[in-house]
């Protein structure tokens, strides 16, 4: 099955510009794996390990069907045929809080 | 050359956002249509974070807004945010942070005048790849 996966701008060099793409898999995490065979680096564009285990990188939102799939166990979330996947960037920032130094990815 | 060129009555809606929320940061985008470069549908967003040092689009507010610029085929020609204590210029966050690369990104310093009438600073840069670009303002009547 495929699953249409929504591309931020920011990462259409690794879509040959493309705005879309398909991946295949039964779980974010495979989706992506897929989408990385195809299209090489995207993946770590999207996901660092934390402690030990690989998680979406903190300033990227990943929503399957509108839902951000940190409210749905993340990588882990199921996706299936027809599924709508979409990756926004984080539209973060701010002055400098000299107390919390600036986190990088 | 590299310009922001945008209608005075976006300019005044932006300072008066930033105005208003001071002395927390506000954040917004003015959306336009896709590859014309034009600032035309001014969309103010809450900030997330509720911060005088940062600002977050709230993640389910993000997804609202990028499928409704989809489906009227327009991108965030300009995403703008406050600094309430220190000069408009993007700060080592805001850099790390810019995920737009055809955005210009906005700045508007309220330091000075706070929630009162008075100039702010009103700056706008294209940051890519951890490269800020400043660019001029031009203030228009219509945009």
């Amino acid at each position: 099955m495929a699953i249409e996966v929504r591309v931020p701008t920011i990462l259409r060099p690794y879509t040959g510009g493309e705005k879309a793409v398909s991946g295949k898999g039964a779980t974010l995490s495979e989706i992506i794996d897929d989408l990385e065979a195809n299209h090489p680096g995207l993946k770590e564009r999207l996901v660092e390990a934390k402690e030990g285990h690989s998680d979406l990188r903190r300033f990227v939102n990943v929503y399957v069907n509108d839902e951000d799939v940190r409210f749905t166990g993340g990588l882990d979330t199921s996706v299936s045929d027809g599924d709508q996947v979409v990756v926004l960037p984080a539209v973060a920032g701010g002055a400098d809080d000299p107390a919390q130094p600036a986190a990088s990815d | 050359m590299v310009v922001l060129r945008i209608d005075q009555a976006t300019y005044d809606a932006i300072v008066a956002h930033a105005k208003k929320d001071h002395p927390d940061e506000a954040c917004g985008v003015v959306a336009g249509p896709e590859g014309t470069d034009q600032p035309e549908r001014f969309i103010p967003m809450v900030n997330a974070a509720g911060s005088p040092t940062y600002y977050e689009f709230d993640p389910a507010d993000l997804l609202t807004l990028y499928k409704d610029m989809w489906g009227r085929n327009e991108e965030p020609v300009v995403i703008y945010h406050s600094h309430t204590a220190t000069e408009a210029y993007p700060s080592r966050t805001d850099i790390a942070r810019a995920a737009e690369p055809n955005s210009h990104y906005v700045l508007v310093s309220t330091r000075k005048h706070g929630n009162s009438e008075g100039a702010v600073e009103f700056r706008s840069y294209r940051i890519v790849d951890g490269s800020v670009t400043e660019e001029d303002v031009s203030v228009v009547d219509q945009s």
